[in-house]
Formats: structure tokens, sequence, C-alpha cells
């Protein structure tokens, strides 16, 4: 998609100076280190980089999972570092959509069932039969995670996530368990819902094959954007190669 | 290493194996409570008639000459006969208005009787030729704060006669002294007091005779026999009928107190046992599947299954000692308690709560035994993972699509939140189960001690106030012409009076036979009423009999069949009269006739043998002083003043229970219900956390947690009043005597109360837990498998 101009100068991110430190015992340990960011409406981006270089941090700052040491986080322009843990929770609940590695989906839930859980409180969600048609599950509604493979299992978390129609879709390592061929079922999904909803999607990866589908790629090291890069071709993820 | 890694192990799951360990240890508490107080009682009983020759059989007569003696003595199986005059009076004493009743006893002029000695607490027996010289026993002695030396009033044969105490006794026949028209021992009001032969032959004119005797049988007697040939040689002296000790009312007392203990030590432990064991297996379950990787990891590197197993076998037992322990002092300090209050109860020269180290010994392996059991099936499932399977994470848990579905299939009109609560209980059909019936078990424990308040309650309305609504009876020194109620009439105070006539005999029907008291009134009273089955007054027909329920199923009798009626005045006629109906009463084996009956029955004409009497209250002390100047009233029974008494009493000790019934309530409920939200919490902690990412709140997440345990908590309640209701019944049918029973009455607010306190208890459980989620930490779970 092309960026609309307008909605480029008002970013849904607005990250400045962010640093996080973890005090565990008498060890500091500086996870973010002055980070400064900015993500546009209906921006895919890839965050890269080896373990511990702060990309996860950052994604759970920037989803109201956890609150920086110092610097700011602005969502639509508002302040997310000084929020409560209630409008966090509301944050959380009413504009953020999550993926993770290991799918966390209910396993006393079918698939149709975890995109209900999420659709049942949020404002104007599409129907959770939609949202599997999306990733291409309409099949396997009735299906518990335990009776599905981990790429089904992807499929369907991907579908709870963008379910309540979210403004950001943050995914943090989806294709991590997943091997190369089922990864590219969910990478592809991921694209089409970025298309298709115009979530602003964030996705972390070690992964640097991947970083050719995005329209950014951010490159993490010790805490700090070692580089940013505009792709100006992307390429579909079925030809991503890894 | 391994042991350092158990110690770490209990330190961090110290709450949960607190809350198992006090579990256990109400089951040892209960257990040496009930256990040590069933033989302390049960020592001290036989020891303290051994020592005291306490009779084995015992027969009252009219006047018997004291020649029988031998003849009794040469019976087949008899080895001890003591023949003794024993009297009922009035006692005065100074500064107390109302009457005292009592018993006086003979002792022989010279030496110990040869059954039923005394042992004398202080003081000395009274000197053989002495005639106002009594030993009194200790619990009457108490309650006045008599010693040796000083005197009190008593009205012999009319006579007013001051006694002098010589001496503090304790007897076996009178370890649970009862007065007459009492139904708990009221030390004040009864007395038995000792004094030689002579001096109460002289009294009451029974030289040469007695009027009562108590026997000691040879081993391999035939106590059935023997009781058959008494019967024989006393019955031309009026004589009442032989019963054996198991008749007698204080060992009759004492025998429903061990019966209940011992029905105490069946029950309530196993209650408790069984419940740690389920804790035991939840916690233990849970454990090893957390640490399913490090097992794997220890089996590879090279210990032994026996090295695992006996690794979480010591976790099972180090939880178990603790609960040794705490049962251990908290039963010993708890038994040392029960003993005191047996003191108030039983008087014994000594009673020790049993403190023997085999007491302790069988507590702590029963509960091993429990714990072990329960962890067995956890720790299989440790030993018998191969280290290759179990490095890697378990297979995810499947479900079944019960409560829920897609749209347009029938789905429950509840939230995905309460289906995932309702589908996780249907996944651990049995550990749901347990669960449900580890709350109903508390629920059923309450019901189970707080029915005995609605029972009494009605008893006491029932016996007090329906059936025996005098406020005093009189009983005459003999039987009287139907004159004797004006004068009643005429005592102070006295607003109505109501003639009864009273007579021993022998009901019989085939070989089936039960000596009673026949107590007959006119037709229609009002003061003391006979209650059918439903509890309403019944007239007393003008022929025939009725009997209370329990004696007509002796008798294997109903209404319309004939009772074979001996009365036991020594003429040995023999009559029969039909049985009109059956009556409702709580207390005592019951033959009831109108006076007209009776009277016929009898051939003697027109006579009473005492008085039911209301009076008025302001005029009480008058009566008093009145009763004990009158020479013909023998004995009175004030039924307000036994009622009184009775439910002090009985409040009191229910009080007792009730608090140690509560607190155990309290245990399990918190036991089961913070172990059951604590394992919950422990499998779910990434499911739940994962719900508080996706932007639930706080309050919606523990709504899950706390939607599975209202529903075993709710299911828990009917099933526990049910349970409770099968353990009232099995009590009430446990105290079932011929002296008295307990009605099974459970109002609804018990059912009410019961689940309220466990319902508290288990919201307070659960609420603990659920602080925890509150805590739970969002980032660490998403970076991990399950």
């Amino acid at each position: 998609m092309k960026l609309d101009s307008h909605e480029a100068a008002t970013p849904v991110f607005d990250v400045r100076g962010l640093t996080k430190i973890y005090q565990t015992g008498e060890v500091e340990v500086r996870a973010l280190n002055g980070v400064d960011l900015s993500l546009a409406a209906g921006e895919m981006a890839v965050l890269l980089g080896p373990s511990g270089s702060g990309k996860s941090t950052l994604l759970n700052i920037v989803g109201g999972l956890d609150r920086p040491t110092s610097g700011s986080v602005r969502f639509r322009g508002r302040e997310l570092s000084g929020a409560s843990d209630r409008e966090l929770t509301a944050y959380r609940r009413d504009h953020v959509g999550f993926v993770f590695q290991f799918y966390n989906l209910i396993p006393s839930l079918t698939a149709w069932e975890n995109v209900a859980l999420i659709t049942e409180v949020a404002r104007q969600p599409m129907s959770p039969s939609e949202a599997l048609a999306l990733v291409g599950l309409e099949d396997r509604m009735s299906h518990f995670p335990a009776q599905m493979s981990g790429g089904e299992q992807q499929r369907v978390a991907i579908a709870r996530a963008i379910a309540k129609r979210p403004e950001v879709l943050l995914c943090d390592e989806p294709t991590g368990a997943l091997d190369s061929a089922t990864g590219v079922i969910v990478l592809e999904a991921l694209a089409r819902v970025n298309e298709e909803t115009g979530a602003t999607t964030a996705i972390i990866t070690h992964n640097a094959g991947i970083q050719q589908i995005a329209h950014r790629v951010f490159s993490f090291l010790d805490g700090r954007i070692a580089s940013e890069v505009v792709n100006e071709t992307r390429i579909p993820p079925s030809e991503v190669s890894w | 290493m391994l042991d350092r890694k158990l110690v770490r192990d209990l330190g961090r799951l110290w709450a949960q194996a607190l809350a198992v360990a006090l579990v256990m240890a109400c089951g040892v508490m209960t257990l040496i409570l009930a256990l040590g107080a069933t033989r302390a009682l049960d020592d001290t009983r036989s020891a303290f008639y051994d020592r005291t020759r306490f009779g084995e059989i015992f027969a009252s007569a009219t006047r018997a000459p004291e020649n029988l003696k031998s003849a009794i003595l040469s019976i087949n199986g008899v080895s001890a006969v003591a023949t003794r005059v024993v009297k009922p009076v009035i006692i005065d004493i100074a500064g107390m208005a109302e009457p005292a009743t009592g018993t006086l006893i003979s002792i022989p002029d010279h030496g110990a009787p040869a059954v039923n000695q005394l042992y004398l607490r202080s003081g000395r027996l009274p000197e053989p030729g002495r005639t106002n010289e009594t030993a009194i026993i200790e619990a009457f002695a108490e309650a006045h704060g008599f010693k040796p030396g000083d005197r009190f009033d008593v009205l012999i044969n009319g006579k007013k006669r001051t006694l002098s105490i010589t001496g503090i006794t304790l007897s076996p026949e009178h370890v649970y002294a009862i007065g007459p028209g009492d139904m708990v021992p009221d030390q004040r009001r009864f007395g038995v007091m000792h004094m030689r032969r002579a001096a109460l032959e002289g009294a009451f004119d029974m030289e040469g005779a007695f009027n009562d005797v108590a026997l000691t049988l040879s081993r391999n007697a035939d106590a059935d026999e023997v009781m058959a040939r008494l019967d024989i040689i006393l019955e031309p002296y009026g004589g009442t009928g032989a019963y054996d000790r198991s008749d007698h009312p204080s060992d009759a007392f004492l025998d429903a107190e061990l019966t209940q203990l011992r029905a105490m030590a069946q029950v309530i432990p196993p209650i408790f046992l069984f419940i740690s064991a389920f804790l035991i297996n939840m916690i233990l379950t849970r454990l090893i599947a957390l640490e399913r990787e490090q097992i794997g990891l220890l089996k590879a590197v090279g210990y032994s299954n026996a090295a695992i197993a006996w690794h979480y076998a010591k976790m099972t037992l180090a939880i178990s000692l603790v609960g040794v322990a705490i049962g251990a002092v908290a039963g010993t300090r708890l038994g040392r308690g029960m003993a005191s209050l047996y003191g108030e109860f039983f008087s014994f020269p000594f009673l020790v709560f049993s403190q023997e180290p085999d007491l302790y010994v069988i507590a702590t392996l029963v509960t091993f035994a429990a714990a072990l059991a329960g962890a067995a099936k956890a720790i299989w499932s440790a030993v018998a993972l191969p280290p290759a399977v179990a490095m890697r994470p378990p297979a995810p848990t499947g479900y079944r699509s019960l409560f829920g579905g897609p749209a347009g299939g029938f789905r429950l009109p509840v939230s995905q939140l309460t289906v995932m609560a309702l589908r996780h209980l249907v996944r651990w059909p049995v550990r749901t189960a347990l669960t449900t019936l580890g709350t109903a078990l508390p629920v059923a424990l309450l019901i189970t001690s707080l029915f005995a308040f609605d029972s009494i309650d009605s008893m006491i309305d029932t016996v007090w106030f329906r059936a025996d609504r005098q406020d005093a009876t009189l009983t005459f020194a003999a039987e009287r012409s139907e004159e004797a109620i004006r004068a009643v009439e005429k005592l102070p105070g006295v607003i109505a009076a109501e003639p009864f006539r009273s007579e021993a005999a022998t009901l019989r029907n085939g070989h089936r036979s039960r000596r009673i008291q026949i107590i007959a009134s006119d037709p229609v009273t009002d003061i003391g009423r006979v209650l059918d089955q439903d509890f309403g007054a019944i007239e007393l027909p003008p022929k025939g009999m009725l009997l209370s329920e329990r004696l007509a199923n002796h008798l294997a009798l109903s209404p319309g069949d004939q009772v074979e009626i001996e009365l036991s005045d020594g003429q040995g006629r023999i009559a029969f009269a039909p049985l009109v109906g059956v009556t409702n009463s709580y207390v005592g084996l019951n033959a009831y006739m109108s006076r007209n009956a009776l009277d016929r029955l009898s051939g003697q004409g027109v006579q009473i043998s005492g008085a039911r009497i209301i009076v008025d209250e302001n005029m009480l002390d008058e009566l008093y002083r009145e009763i004990k100047q009158t020479p013909a009233i023998a004995s009175v029974a004030l039924q307000g003043v036994s009622r009184d008494k009775f439910r002090a009493t009985v409040e009191e000790n229910i009080g007792i229970s009730i608090t140690i019934y509560v607190s155990l309530a309290l245990i399990i409920t918190v036991g089961v219900i913070y172990n059951s939200a604590r394992i919950q919490l422990s499998e779910r902690a990434r499911e739940l956390a994962s719900l508080r990412v996706f932007g639930f709140t706080n309050g919606e997440v523990s709504s899950v947690l706390l939607t599975e345990l209202a529903v075993m908590v709710l299911l828990a309640q009917p099933l526990g009043w049910l349970i409770g209701r099968g353990f009232s019944e099995l009590v009430a049918q446990g105290f079932e005597s011929d002296l008295f029973r307990i009605p099974l009455i459970i109002n609804p607010p018990t059912y009410a109360i019961a689940s309220l306190v466990v319902l508290g208890a288990a919201l307070v459980s659960a609420l603990i837990v659920r602080r925890r989620i509150d805590r739970l930490d969002l980032i660490r779970v998403l970076k991990t498998r399950d």
C-alpha cells in the first residue's frame, strides 16, 4: 500500500529517548538505551536484531505491557509512559492486537471461541468466522488448539489479534516456532491483514530474510537502533527465503 | 542435593503444605482425642469398678427378710451379695430454699460391703452404732462446700433429723449421679448418703429386712439365669425385677458417652485423612507436572527411579510430620481439657487422659499411610516417565466441546470466560468431584454438630412444654387415698394439682418382657400429658394401655394386641389389657393407663402415688418450706429447675463442641479451596496472563478462576446437606437408649449457617489466591511454552 502523506505526518507511535533499565540483583541491565522511532498508520515495520538487543522490550512498552524507565511513548498523541494499570489494560483491549511466538491460545476454547473471546469485549469487531476466514481457517473453526498444527494455531492467534480491528498489530517472533513453509503461510496472513485492515504492524524477528516484506526495517543492537532501512521495493512473503 | 531441593520446594510451597498439614493435624487431633478419651474413660471405669467391687446384678423389693441373703448367695454363679436398705429422702439445707432430694443407702454395721464398696476421699465412714452419722458423695459435698464435721437436715420418715458428715466418698453406683426428674446431674439438688445399716433399719422400720440387693457374679456365670432366680426369690416381697449393669443408670450414661467417643474415632479422623490424602495427591501431581523436565534431567544423569520416588515420598512425609506434630500437641491439650470436663460429670477417684506412646504411634502411622496413599499415583507418574519424554513438554491438554460451539450451533448464553471455567471443570471430573466432596464434608460436619441445638430445643419443648408441664412432681411416702390431692391443693402457692398413680409392673408378650412403672392419670389431664406420634395430647383410654414407641417395639406389640401385665405387688396376679395406642416420648420407657383402669387392675381401690402441681412462682419459698415439713411427701422433682439445668448443661457442652467443629470445618474448607485455587492458578497462569495481555481486567481474569471454584462450592452445598443429614441420623441413632433419645430435627437455619460458614471460608481462601492474579508476570509468561 502507499502511505498517505497526511497520516505519515501524524504517527501512530512516537517514541522519544526511550530507556529501560532492569535491576536484577546487583546487576543493572540496560535493555533500551535512548531509542527514538515513529511508526505511521498502516505501516509494516520489521524489528531485527539478536537476542537481548532490546526489540522485545520496545514492543512490550509500545504494547502497554511494560513501562519505560525514562523517555516517552505517545500513541496517537497520548502519553503511555505514565499511564496507570487500568489505562494500559484499556489501551491493550481497545487498540492493540498481539501475536506471540508460542501462540498463547486458550487450550480449552476452540479456534472460533478463541477469537470470540476477544470479539465479545471489543468495540467494533468483525465476526470470529470472518476473522478466521481472513487467515484461511474457515474449515477449522471448531477445532481445539490441541487438534491443530503449529501454523494453524498461529493463524488462529492472528485471527484473534485482528478480529477487534486493532489500530496496532504487534508480533513477537510470530514464526519463531515454525518451519519455513508454515512460517511463510503465517507471514502471508500477516501481510494480508496489514493490507486489508490497515493496522500498523510491527514484527519482531531475528530472521533477516523476513525484512524484505516490510516498509521499514529497524536493526537493534545493545538497546539502540543501529540502522533504519526503507524498503523501496517489498517482496511478497511467498518469496522470502530463510 | 535432592534434599536441598526438597527443603527449597517446601519453602516455596509452604502455604499449601501448611494448609494440608493442618487438615492432617485435625485428623491426628481428633484421633488422639477420641481414642485417648475412650481409653481414659474405659480404663478408669474398669479400674474403679474392680476396686470397689461394683455389682453386676441389681434388684429392689418392698421389704424382704434378711435371711433371703443366703438363698441369693447360693444361686449358681453368684459370688457376693450385699443386701441394703435404700430410701429416698428430702434434704433441707440451710440457705437453700428449694428442697434437695437424696438417697440413703445402708452399709453393713461392721466392715465394708461385699458389693458396691465406697472409695473414701476424706474423713471416715460412720461409726457403727451411731445413728446420726453419714458419709456423703463428693459431688454433693462440693456443691455445698461440705466438709467432714459439717451437718445438714434430712426428713426421715416424717421426722427431721440432723446428720453429721463423717466422710466424703465416691461410689461406683453414682459415677453419674442423677436425681428424680433430672436429665443431667444437678450436684446441688441431689445427694447420696451412706449410713450404717442399724441406723437405717431403725429409722425406716426395716429391722431384719432389706429392700435392695446388689450382687457380683463368678466368671462364666449366666447373668440371665441369675436374674431369673433372683426374681423368683424376691417376688413375694415386692421384687421389682432384677436388672444388670447395662440398665444401671450411672453405667448406662457412661456407656452412652463411650459409644459416642468410639463413633467419633471411627467417623471424624477418616474424613480428615481422606481429604488430606486428596490434597497431597493434588499438590504432588501438579508439582511433578511442573518438574517434568527436571525429573527427566535427573534420570538422564543417572538418578534411579527409587531415588526419585523416595524424594517425593519424603516431601509427603515431611508435610505429614508437621501435621502429626501439630495434631499431637493439640490432641494432647484438648484431651486434658476433655478429661477435666468429664471430671465435672463423672465422679471417679482419678481420671487421667491417656497419653500412652502407642496412641501417638498409631496416629502417626495412620496419617503417613493416608498421605502416602494420596501421593502414590503422582509418585508413580514420576517414576514411569521415560527420561527422553520427560525432557519434552507434555502434549497439550485436549478438551471436549461441551457448553459451547461455533455460531449457529447450540451455545450456552455465557461468555467465553465462563466456557473456559466450565470446560476446565469437566476436563478433570475426578478432581472436580473430590474437591466438591471435600467442600461438602465441612458442611456436613457443621450440620452434624449444629443439629443438636434444634433437636434439644424440640426435645425441651416436647418434654417440658407439651408433656410434663408441671412445675414440680410430689411423690408420697406411701400410696394415699384420693383425699390426699385436696391436701396438696391446699399447700401454699399450688395453683393446680393432678393426681397420678405409679405401679411397678412386668409387661410381657410371649417370651419378651420388660419391667417398668405404669403411670396412671385421669383420662383427660392438663398438666402432665401423654403425646401421640404427632405430639398432640391424647386422652387415656378407659380400658387398656398406651406404650411409648420404643417399649412397644421391645415387646413387639402393636395397637390391638393384648399386653400381659403382672404388678410387682407380690400377689403374682396376671392380667391382660389391650394396647390401645403408641405414644411419643424422648425419655425412658413408658406405659400409661387411666387411673380407673389401674385401680381395677390392682384391686386395692382408689389410690394415688403423688401429684403434679403448677405453682405460683412468687410463693415458691413458702411451698418449699412446707414440703420440707410434710412427712407424707417422700420426694419432690422440680421440673422447672431440671429443665433450666438441662438446657444450661447441654448448651455449655454443645457450645464447646460447636467451637471445635466450626474450627475443624474452617480448616478443611480453607485447606481444600486454597489448594484447589492455587493449583488452578498454577495450571492456568499462562492462560490467565494471556488474558491480561489481551486487555482483560484483573476482575475479568479472576472471574475464570472464581467461577470454577464457585461452581464446585455451590454444588457442595446440597451434597453437604444430604451427607450432614445422614451423619446426624447416625448420631441420633447412636444416642438412642432406653434412658432417652434425641429426635432428628434439622431446621432450615441450621443448613443455612453451615453453608454460610463454609461459603465464607471458601470466599476468603479464594480471595487470598485471587490477589496473586494481580501480580501475574505478563511478560515472562509470553516467553515460555506451557
